[in-house]
Formats: structure tokens, C-alpha cells, sequence
């Protein structure tokens, strides 16, 4: 599968690594160094046939993709369209993060870093990196908040197997944020031997633009099998949005094709109205947090704001500046998506289709269930939806098997004395 | 100008702005013993530069309902002689109208760790426009040609930092940072004062070797939150005084 042509839209970043008036690179000189050699590290990567090769190799024979495109058919009735799911959650490690990994590790190894460091919410990206790690020979430290440490408890093992460090971050709001800070922390006193492998497009540049790349497979992928399956694009993409590598992921590719709307679903929390949200574009505004310029939840005095979320993945009061962009240029729409929005739709999926979906991923699908009547409506047809089911479920047994209160309380699913 | 010369060695305490009520009174204490300039932290709830010691510090100082107008409130009670410059991320330096609420207050400089030479232009011109000096930070791993750039763009002083890691007490100056010193100050008439880590009086006499000065911060914060109160406080920057 070849890379579609974009053209007649603007390469971005810019140079400097800005999306109109997001990114950059707000980071203490100490890491200037670091991201000027990652940045020319990756421009020669991206030139260079054998790098591409054994990342295209690796994406391949290792982590399983193309990913498949499933045409939802019973999922599809029951909501009026017809439903394609992008099966990242069928990818090695279970998630679309592992595009991410592969190919951050590679670029670790060309920089000749032995050591990477990595932030996790959910720990998908955390095993994603742990699983590079251990398959790259390369040393790996997990910075994981210790609220999220309790509620994916299963993802620490597993990081914990592949013979990753994982050190719980005790400090602030004890999720993603801190995590991210404390890995910024370790990684500019490491910064010569070690490269951050982020987990999401978001950060300083060139971060947004490298971890977009990675993970661009997935639009270029879903757009080729979508026109082979239904002879046409789709009428709209629809992906979940924390800080929203998925999402840049599968809309990247459709980006040119303006007559594909493309839908990111933001964590509403309890509602957006309650304060007690993830919903960083819907209810935030724009200032600076962990490198880049963006829109961020924060108080009037610029303090951030802690975010809530039932999807320890999405809980980040940040997003990634592309998507910020965007959303101002008003290419794709943002909208929240609540806790028992995103539960009922994981729900739904669980009982049509045989998919238990990761709850990031299930925001997705209830951003769909929720745009598919107004689509239609606007077509006068049954709209075509390609979901980005980014990734499984079976890290959230216990956030979802404590939700619908389907086990009784001896019915443990993981011991609480080993969280 | 927060300094306008290199006669003599420079001293610039640190305090977090709000770490307790009546903090501004280690301000005085401060200028009552020796500080050419003091630096006064504005708590941010991601300090990524900062390490255990002043991360405490600005979560306590957050904690107790610490706001920028609160601090400045507690500035203008007290009067000391000496400049005093405001230390915050870039989330709070970017904000409309902040750098003209600091020269209200009579704030004279401002030093915003995460907003390096590419990021800080709209930043330096706010600060600029309000009659603010910008500090900018220089690193050990800062190349010859960002080192040329960072001290022509300088104002009151260039902050050169030690190591490359986060704030923090360490038990002894890296050598690197006297070779930092040394090369900006080959590029600027301004003083160029070490930070980070300088803990001791005997560092500080190790750091103006080749520095002009030496900024304290988490060895007088570590002593203010295990309760050392403006007096003690003060005999340690007096002490540090002593040995530069």
C-alpha cells in the first residue's frame, strides 16, 4: 500500500515546528540539543530506505498490520449506517501505540541511545514501549501516575515482564500529567544517553510531527482498504482524542479529502458542564503545558487543571497541537463524549460484535453512535463511518467489570494486595 | 538594568512566592543580608524543571490558595532596596497583561525556564514593553552558536545552569559549570551567575571563580520548609555572602 498524494494543503509543521499558532518547542535549554538531534535523526531516517524498510518490516511481520477494516454488520443495523472498524486493537500489544514504539526505538538505536524513558496513562503506550524495548535491546523506564498504576494494574505486570522499570509518580494529580513531567525531569538529566520515547503527538517539536508519522499508517491503511471494500471514501472519521495519537493518526491521510468529515471525540468526564472532564479543545483554552502551545485545562491564573476521565488513557488536560490547529481551522470537530456515553457504547459493541474495546477507544464509537443520526439527516442516506477502534479491551476488565457491577465481591478479577 | 556592573560578586536568593503566610518577609531577610537581587518563584502546577525540593514548595505554596495577585498584594506591603525578579513557566509568562502586572508591582526582571531563544520573543517583547529585563538561561549542552545568541539577547544578567538536570541541592559543583561561566562571559559585558545546585557557601566560592555570581534557591527552600524562620534564613544567605 502506497502513502496517498496530499496535495494542495500545507505541509505542517513549519519549520520551526509550529501548526499555525500551536506547538513549538517550550522546553528548558538543557533539552534544545536533544530535540535538534532527534530532529535530525528523524529527517535522515525518513530519507533512508533500510530505516524504512525495517520499520515497514518490523510494523509487518511483528505488530501485525495493516490492521483490518471490519465492516461492523450487526453494529451496522442496529445504528442506521454502516460502520467500518479500523482494528488497531488486533495490533501486537493491543493498541495503535505500537506503531509509535517501533518506530521511536528504531530511531533511539540510530541515535546510538541505550536507555528510553516513557510516560503512560493507560500503560498501553507504557507496554508498547516496554515490548520495543525488550524486542530492540534497549533499557526501558516507565513513568506511570500511581492513581493509574492502581486502575491498570494488568498493564503493570505486563510492563513489568518485558523487564521494564516502572516507577509510580506520587506527586500532583498522580495521573498522565505527572507522569509526563516526571519523565521531562528524568530526560533532561539523561538527555545524552537517553531518548524519550513519547507517547503521544503531543510535546515539544519534533515530537508531534514524528509520533503523527508513526502512527499515519493507520489512516493511510483504513483509507486504501475503505475505497477497495465500499469503492469510496467514507463519510466521516471518528476517533477518540486525549492527547490524540490515534486520532492524528487516522485523520492525517484524509486531511486532503474535505468532503470526509473527521471526529474526535474528547473525554467529557462527568460532563463538561460539571468541570470534571478531560475535554481539553471543548472546555479548555490555549497555553503552554509539556512543551508545546496548545489547549489546555487550566484555571485563570494558568495553573493547570486536573482532568477526569473513566479512561485512564484520555485523562490528560492537554491535546496535541495539530489538533488544536484543526480544530481552529475547523477541519475536524471536537466534542465531548461522557463517562456513560462511552460505557454504553462499549457495552454495545461487547454485545453486537464479540469486541470488548479498550474505553478510550469506545468514546470513538459513542461519538459515532451520536453524529450518525444528524449524518444521516445532512446525506439523506445511511452515512459510511469508519471508527478508529484504537485499541482492546482487556485492560479495562476491571474499571469495566466495577462499572456494570457484573462480579460478585469474591469474584476478584485482579488481586488487590499485588496493585 | 538589574545589574549594571561586575565590580563585585553577585548574590540572588530564591524564595517561592506564598510557601507560607508572611513569606515576604524572607524577602527582607533576604535583602538585609546580602542579596544583590532576589528571586521570588510564582508557583505553576507543572514545574518540569524543577526537582523534589521546589516542587514541594509550589504544591504547598499552590495548596494555600497562592495566586500572582496574592504575591504581588504581599510585595507591596514591604520595601527592600535591592531588584527583585519573578521566576515562572511559560503558561503563566504568556498570559495577557502579566508582565505589566509584575512592573506595577515593581518587579524589575523576569526568568521563564521553558521558553528557550526560539520561544521567547513575543515574551521578551511584553516583558520589554512593561520596562521588565528578560533573563535567559543557558545550559551545559548549549552549542557555541545558541551561546552567541543567548548573550547578545540578554538582559540583567545571563543564568548559567550548572548541570543538566533539574533544580536541586547536589553535593558538589560539576565541573562543567565553571567552563559554562567562562565562555559566556567571554560573550557579554553582563554577569553571568550560576544556578542550580550551588548549595553551600563553599560552592559559591567555587562557582564566582569563574562566575560573577550564584543564584540559591533549594538549599534556602529546604531549610524554609523544615522551619527555619527569616532570621535563620537570612544568617544563610549572609553566610553564602561571606564566602563570595
Amino acid at each position: 500500500m502506497t502513502a496517498p498524494t496530499l496535495p494542495g494543503y500545507p505541509a505542517l509543521p513549519d519549520i520551526s515546528g509550529h501548526f499555525g499558532r500551536f506547538g513549538g518547542r517550550f522546553v528548558p535549554e538543557a533539552l534544545i540539543g536533544a530535540l535538534d538531534e532527534l530532529d535530525a535523526a528523524y529527517r535522515s531516517a525518513k530519507q533512508d530506505p533500510a530505516f524504512q524498510e525495517e520499520f515497514g518490516g518490523l510494523l509487518r511481520d511483528y505488530a501485525g498490520t495493516p490492521s483490518l477494516l471490519y465492516s461492523a454488520r450487526r453494529l451496522s443495523e442496529k445504528l442506521g449506517a454502516r460502520i467500518l472498524l479500523k482494528r488497531e486493537d488486533l495490533n501486537h500489544t493491543g493498541a495503535h501505540k505500537v506503531r509509535n514504539v517501533l518506530g521511536q526505538a528504531l530511531l533511539a538505536k540510530r541515535m546510538g541511545k541505550k536507555r528510553v524513558i516513557a510516560e503512560t496513562g493507560a500503560g498501553q503506550h507504557g507496554v508498547a514501549s516496554a515490548t520495543a524495548a525488550a524486542l530492540l535491546d534497549l533499557e526501558c523506564v516507565v513513568y506511570m501516575g500511581e492513581v493509574d498504576t492502581e486502575r491498570q494494574a494488568l498493564n503493570v505486570a505486563r510492563m513489568r515482564m518485558l523487564g521494564a522499570t516502572v516507577v509510580p509518580v506520587t506527586n500532583g494529580s498522580r495521573t498522565l500529567k505527572d507522569a509526563l513531567n516526571e519523565a521531562l525531569r528524568d530526560w533532561v538529566a539523561s538527555v545524552q544517553t537517553t531518548h524519550y520515547l513519547l507517547g503521544t503527538a503531543a510535546g515539544p517539536a519534533p515530537f508531534p510531527e514524528i509520533v503523527r508519522d508513526f502512527v499515519g499508517g493507520i489512516g493511510i491503511e483504513a483509507r486504501a482498504q475503505c475505497l477497495s471494500q465500499t469503492g469510496a471514501l467514507p463519510d466521516a472519521v471518528a476517533a477518540c482524542v486525549g492527547g490524540g495519537s490515534n486520532a492524528i493518526g487516522i485523520f492525517h491521510a484524509f486531511v486532503p479529502d474535505t468532503d470526509v468529515r473527521l471526529y474526535g471525540f474528547e473525554a467529557g468526564g462527568d460532563g463538561v458542564e460539571t468541570g470534571r472532564h478531560a475535554a481539553s479543545i471543548t472546555g479548555g483554552s490555549a497555553g503552554v503545558l509539556h512543551g508545546a502551545r496548545t489547549y489546555i485545562l487550566q484555571d485563570e491564573d494558568g495553573q493547570t487543571v486536573e482532568s477526569h476521565s473513566i479512561s485512564a488513557g484520555l485523562d490528560y488536560p492537554g491535546v496535541g497541537p495539530e489538533h488544536s490547529w484543526l480544530h481552529d481551522t475547523g477541519r475536524a470537530s471536537y466534542t465531548p463524549v461522557t463517562d456513560r456515553e462511552a460505557m454504553d457504547a462499549f457495552q454495545l459493541l461487547c454485545r453486537t460484535e464479540g469486541i470488548i474495546p479498550a474505553i478510550e477507544s469506545a468514546h470513538a464509537l459513542a461519538g459515532a453512535v451520536k453524529i450518525i443520526p444528524v449524518l444521516r439527516d445532512e446525506l439523506g442516506r445511511e452515512p459510511v463511518v469508519l471508527v478508529n477502534l484504537s485499541g482492546r479491551g482487556d485492560k479495562d476488565v476491571h474499571t469495566a467489570g466495577a462499572y456494570f457491577g457484573i462480579l460478585d465481591q469474591n469474584e476478584t478479577i485482579v488481586p488487590e494486595e499485588n496493585l | 538594568m538589574i545589574f549594571t556592573d561586575k565590580s563585585t560578586k553577585k548574590l540572588v536568593p530564591y524564595v517561592t512566592g506564598g510557601i507560607v503566610d508572611g513569606w515576604a518577609d524572607y524577602v527582607c531577610a533576604f535583602a538585609d543580608n546580602g542579596a544583590d537581587a532576589i528571586e521570588i518563584g510564582l508557583p505553576f502546577s507543572d514545574p518540569m524543571l524543577d526537582g523534589p525540593t521546589i516542587q514541594e514548595a509550589s504544591d504547598r505554596a499552590l495548596a494555600n490558595g497562592t495566586t500572582l495577585d496574592g504575591i504581588l498584594r504581599d510585595l507591596s506591603k514591604i520595601s527592600v532596596e535591592v531588584p527583585l525578579i519573578v521566576m515562572t513557566y511559560a503558561n503563566l509568562a504568556v498570559r495577557a497583561g502579566f508582565c505589566d502586572r509584575l512592573a506595577e508591582a515593581g518587579i524589575r526582571g523576569l526568568i521563564v525556564p521553558d521558553a528557550p531563544l526560539d520561544e521567547v520573543g513575543p515574551i521578551r517583547d511584553a516583558a520589554n514593553a512593561a520596562g521588565l529585563d528578560l533573563i535567559p538561561l543557558a545550559a551545559p549542552s548549549t552549542t557555541a552558536d545558541r551561546r552567541r545568541e543567548i548573550t547578545a539577547s540578554a538582559q540583567g544578567f545571563v543564568y548559567a545552569v550548572t548541570v543538566l538536570g533539574t533544580t536541586g541541592e547536589r553535593d558538589a559543583l560539576d565541573p562543567a559549570a565553571n567552563a559554562l561561566a567562562s565562555s559566556l562571559r567571554a560573550l557579554t559585558d553582563l554577569p553571568v551567575l550560576l544556578g542550580f545546585g550551588v548549595s553551600t557557601p563553599e560552592h559559591a566560592a567555587a562557582a564566582v571563580r569563574d562566575a560573577d555570581g550564584v543564584v540559591v534557591a533549594s538549599a534556602l527552600m529546604r531549610r524554609l520548609m523544615d522551619g527555619a524562620g527569616p532570621d535563620a534564613l537570612g544568617a544563610v544567605v549572609g553566610n553564602i555572602r561571606k564566602a563570595i
